[in-house]
C-alpha cells in the first residue's frame, strides 16, 4: 500500500470512471451529466498519463505517446462541452426545462 | 537516482480530493455546487500529473480544463435558469438500473485487476524526466502526431461554429 505504482492509478481511474457512469445514469439535469461526462474523460486521462509514465521507465524518458493522447482527449472534450451546452441552451430556450426526462418530442 | 516525488501522503491526499469531489459532483442539488467539486477534482488531478512527471499536460489541464471548460460550464449555468429544477426530483426513474449497471462494471474491473496485478511491474526510472517534458511533447506532437494535431484543431474549428449556430436565437 505504500509504494505507488501503476496500479494504484489503474483502481482510482476505475473508481473515477464508475463515478462518472453513476453520474450520467442517474441524474435528471443534463448540466451535471455533461459534467459527469467530463469525469469520465478524466478518468481515462490519468489512465493515459499513468500508462505513459510506465513505459518511460522502459524506454526512456521520450516515451511520451500517453501524454499526447491525454492533450488530444482534453481537446476533445472541450469541443464536446462547447457543442454540449449549446444544445442544451437551444433546447432551454425552447422548453424551459433541463431534465433529460422531459427531452421526449421523438416518443410516440 | 530519482528524489521520491511520489510520496503515499500526496497521492491519498489527492486521490482522496478527486473522489471525493466526483461523488459531490453526482450528488448535489445545486448545480454551481457540482462545478465547484469538479474545479476541486481537476485541480487534484493537475497535482497527479506533476507527481507522474508531466508537467505540461498538468499545465494544459489547469488552464484548458480548469480554467476554460469549467468557466464555460459555469457561464451556462448562470445563463440557463436552473431554480425551478433545483426543487424538482433530483435523479431517474431508472437509478436502481443504474447503479446496478455501475456494479457489474465495478465488479469487471474489480475482477481485471486482481488477475493481472503482476502485469505491470515496476522499473527503474531514467533521470531527469521533467527537464525535458515539453520538448519531447513537441517533438512528438508536431512530428509523429501531426496529422491528428491537424485533425484536432479542425474539430476545434467545427466545435465553435457547431456552437455559435446552436446557441443562436434566429440561424
Amino acid at each position: 500500500m505504500l509504494h505507488i505504482s501503476t496500479l494504484h492509478y489503474m483502481v482510482l481511474s476505475a473508481a473515477l470512471f464508475l463515478l462518472g457512469v453513476i453520474g450520467v445514469l442517474t441524474r435528471r439535469n443534463v448540466v451535471i451529466v455533461l459534467m459527469s461526462i467530463e469525469l469520465i474523460l478524466n478518468a481515462v486521462n490519468l489512465n493515459l498519463v499513468a500508462f505513459s509514465h510506465y513505459w518511460q521507465g522502459i524506454q526512456g524518458p521520450n516515451a511520451l505517446h500517453g501524454q499526447v493522447f491525454a492533450i488530444f482527449v482534453i481537446t476533445d472534450a472541450a469541443a464536446e462541452a462547447a457543442v454540449g451546452l449549446g444544445i442544451l441552451i437551444a433546447f432551454f430556450r425552447n422548453k424551459e426545462t433541463v431534465n433529460v426526462d422531459e427531452v421526449n418530442l421523438l416518443k410516440w | 537516482m530519482n528524489p521520491p516525488v511520489a510520496t503515499p501522503f500526496f497521492f491519498y491526499l489527492l486521490s482522496g480530493t478527486m473522489l471525493i469531489g466526483g461523488i459531490l459532483v453526482i450528488t448535489r442539488r445545486n448545480a454551481v455546487h457540482s462545478a465547484l467539486a469538479l474545479i476541486a477534482a481537476l485541480l487534484a488531478q493537475a497535482g497527479l500529473y506533476l507527481m507522474l512527471y508531466a508537467p505540461f499536460v498538468a499545465g494544459v489541464q489547469i488552464i484548458l480544463y480548469a480554467g476554460g471548460i469549467m468557466v464555460l460550464f459555469l457561464f451556462v449555468i448562470m445563463l440557463v435558469n436552473l431554480e425551478r429544477a433545483q426543487k424538482e426530483r433530483q435523479f431517474n426513474k431508472q437509478w436502481l438500473v443504474g447503479i446496478a449497471a455501475a456494479g457489474a462494471l465495478g465488479g469487471l474491473f474489480i475482477t481485471i485487476y486482481t488477475k493481472g496485478k503482476g502485469i505491470f511491474p515496476d522499473h527503474a526510472m531514467p533521470s531527469g524526466l521533467e527537464a525535458q517534458n515539453t520538448q519531447g511533447v513537441g517533438v512528438l506532437l508536431y512530428g509523429q502526431y501531426m496529422f491528428a494535431f491537424e485533425i484536432a484543431s479542425l474539430l476545434l474549428l467545427v466545435a465553435i461554429i457547431g456552437a455559435v449556430v446552436m446557441a443562436k436565437k434566429r440561424i
